[in-house]
């Protein structure tokens, strides 16, 4: 999960993350009351979404589509240029590099202070899942594009690797430092922020945090002037008073989050075959072999390995709703989850739903036969397959598709 | 032979008086599983499925000696059954396999518990978040974990699958080619776990029974390229080898919660080509798997 760049700060800030004052506004008015509070000589005014690249990205305008500003961070030097900025970006679809061509809308903004700037530098704290461990990774090359640094000076990344037993050791916050070039004041100020932000991380069941730039103020002070912050999701039922409540639902997708909330993993994509599978693996490798013979999938969807009848409709229901959907595969390897049971849920959703595309039904594994008969049965137009390539040639030559 | 687990392997349910610890432990008894006992805090003393109960794994492994532990704990508690099981089984035997099925675990606690685990070398962690482990038998065998036990039999291929269904895809294709499994091992789909691929990879190499390997992998991560790597190096024997998630977008996590490619790495295509590289025989569609393992074999002249 997760969140917003002011409310990021607003931890970091309870931790003792050194952050700049800073107000979170959902209208213009209350950016040119933040202005006047802030009583700062220049603010940053910040397109608050879930996604990178903000300041690179374009606005536009939501109805006519015509482009309202470049960049949706802007610094602004008196109150008229936060009003111009505020109304640029409040309400109007950003989009950059993370978001795809369809943007999110701007509903939160965040008017910071500024602040002398030094030098800008690039800090990370991650789960390495090679190593196993939590990875610290710092660069003097701030501000810019982390994967671009990586590719063309990787020696100007430097790593830490905290021991799960022993936690962050001191001198490994002072050799992270030093390898920043930093030293004084600058190095202390540096070593206790860097231990208040694995706290944070730690403490948050964090899964990334990412702070791009970290900043030396001129008066040798250790700024996070931006913070992007991940949770893991698996450690929601401990943050149900914290982070949980932070969760911006708006940011999320309408159709993944009623799969969410009927235990279905699922992710929309652009093609035009939907698919219903059991298990994550076989989901994706579906969804890889429609393409294999010339399909476009439309989603990911993994119903899980004791699904009942129940979630199956709701599966059927989030898939059909996509109005890119031509038709559907299903794709079941019983396990413990019988071939019998899903085709009854099969054919329930289907009268409920009144399917009107082209359906594939591949089953496999435990009371195949059954499942199968109990398919055959039915009036409905549903088409049987005996291998997920059978059932993926099935289904694109039945909504015309393919070679 | 097998790897890691024999078919009279003796095995604890940890959790065994909940939900997922009765049903799963009923199906693994069926297959042949020798189901010696089970851990419950506070139900120690009672018998369910035919089996005693256990407070602590200390007295379970104690009393039963059992060489494995499987894990249905609910996630909040299962990291802690991890450590609890590798310690009893370091003070008791010194060694021990445990399988964690358990999905959903929090990624700080799995840090945590693979640290522990490996501070225990004799200790074995497969999981969490998989199918778990079975090693067919003549009649019967060891499943140990949620997978189907009737697609199997006992044979001369070794599997390893970040995946749960998809292993079972490869299981029905070498069967349809006539060929049973030495030992299945679901590695799992979290992004920390415990046994990674080169282990089991070297675990096969060294296993008379095992004559060929199929790997299935899947978007996320490095495991596979650093596997094939590996595999280029020190394995003889014939590996077939397929990754999901070709057509999975960039940065949306695909269902298990290490399928994610993140800053561009850990693309399907990135793990073929290191597949590819090391002399492996990719499928690229798991109908296939079967053929593919066919032609490696005959190659092999193992056919």
């Amino acid at each position: 999960m997760n969140i917003h760049e002011y409310q990021g700060k607003q931890l970091f800030r309870e931790a003792g993350v050194p952050v700049l004052d800073g107000v979170h506004c959902t209208n213009v008015e209350q950016a040119l009351a933040a202005y006047d509070e802030l009583n700062s000589e220049v603010v940053a005014v910040k397109s608050q979404i879930h996604a990178g690249g903000r300041g690179k990205g374009t606005l536009y305008d939501v109805k006519s589509g015509s482009i309202v500003m470049e960049g949706g961070v802007k610094i602004a030097f008196n109150r008229d240029e936060v009003e111009k900025y505020a109304t640029n970006i409040i309400g109007h679809r950003l989009v950059t590099k993370q978001t795809g061509i369809e943007g999110k809308i701007v509903n939160n903004l965040y008017i910071e202070s500024g602040c002398s700037i030094a030098h800008e530098y690039y800090l990370a704290i991650l789960i390495d899942r090679e190593e196993k461990s939590v990875l610290i990774m710092a660069s003097t090359e701030g501000g810019v594009d982390i994967e671009e640094v990586a590719e063309s000076s990787p020696e100007a990344i430097h790593k830490i690797w905290v021991d799960p037993a022993a936690g962050l050791l001191g001198f490994q916050k002072r050799n992270l430092g030093m390898n920043l070039g930093l030293s004084g004041s600058a190095l202390k100020s540096f070593s206790k922020m860097l231990g208040n932000l694995y706290n944070v991380f730690n403490d948050n069941d964090c899964s990334m945090i990412e702070i791009n730039p970290l900043v030396r103020s001129t008066d040798d002070e250790i700024i996070a002037l931006d913070a992007k912050v991940g949770f893991d999701s698996n450690a929601d039922f401990r943050h149900q008073k914290s982070w949980v409540q932070m969760r911006d639902i708006s940011e999320e997708d309408d159709a993944e989050i009623r799969a969410g909330e009927a235990d279905l993993s699922y992710v929309n994509l652009d093609g035009n075959i939907g698919c219903l599978v059991n298990g994550a693996g076989l989901a994706m490798a579906t969804m890889d072999v429609i393409k294999l013979y010339g399909g476009e999938p439309a989603n990911f969807l993994d119903v899980g390995g004791g699904a009942n009848e129940e979630q199956v409709k709701t599966a059927f229901s989030i898939i059909l709703e996509d109005p890119n959907v031509e038709g559907v595969l299903v794709n079941i390897f019983g396990g413990i989850m019988r071939c019998d049971i899903i085709a009854r849920g099969v054919i329930a959703a289907t009268e409920a739903l009144s399917l009107e595309v082209p359906l594939v039904v591949r089953l496999a594994g435990t009371n195949v036969n059954e499942g199968k008969a109990i398919l055959a049965a039915s009036e409905l137009n549903i088409h049987p397959a005996d291998s997920l390539a059978d059932g993926a040639k099935k289904i694109v030559a039945l909504i015309g598709g393919g070679e | 032979m097998s790897i890691w687990i024999q078919e009279n392997s003796k095995v604890l349910i940890q959790g065994i008086t909940g939900k997922q610890g009765m049903f799963h432990g009923e199906k693994m008894i069926e297959y042949g599983t020798n189901i010696v006992g089970g851990v419950t805090p506070g139900k120690g003393g009672n018998e369910v499925l035919g089996v005693p109960v256990f407070n602590s794994m200390i007295d379970a492994i104690k009393q039963t000696n059992a060489d494995a532990s499987v894990i249905y704990v609910p996630p909040p508690f299962a990291g802690e059954a991890i450590m609890e099981a590798a310690d009893a089984f370091d003070i008791v035997n010194g060694e021990g396999v445990i399988v964690c099925i358990t999905e959903g675990i929090p990624t700080l606690d799995m840090v945590r518990a693979v640290s522990y685990v490996n501070d225990r070398p004799g200790v074995r962690l497969i999981g969490p978040n998989c199918p778990g482990i079975i090693t067919p038998g003549d009649s019967g065998g060891c499943k140990i974990g949620i997978m189907p036990g009737h697609i199997h039999a006992k044979g001369r291929i070794g599997i390893v699958s970040k995946s749960g269904t998809l292993t079972y895809e490869a299981v029905a294709q070498a069967m349809s080619i006539d060929e049973g499994q030495s030992t299945c091992i679901g590695i799992g789909g979290d992004p920390v776990n415990g046994t990674g691929f080169i282990e089991c990879l070297a675990a096969f190499e060294s296993d008379a029974q095992t004559e060929a390997i199929i790997m299935i992998g899947e978007i996320g991560g490095t495991a596979e390229e650093d596997a094939a790597a590996w595999a280029k190096k020190n394995v003889t024997k014939p590996i077939v080898g397929f990754v999901a998630g070709s057509t999975a977008p960039p940065g949306k996590r695909m269902g298990h919660a290490g399928a994610i490619i993140a800053g561009g790495k850990g693309t399907a295509a990135e793990k073929f080509s290191a597949f590819e590289a090391a002399g492996i025989a990719c499928a690229h569609d798991p109908s296939e798997i079967g053929a593919v393992l066919l032609e490696s074999l005959k190659a092999a002249g193992l056919r």
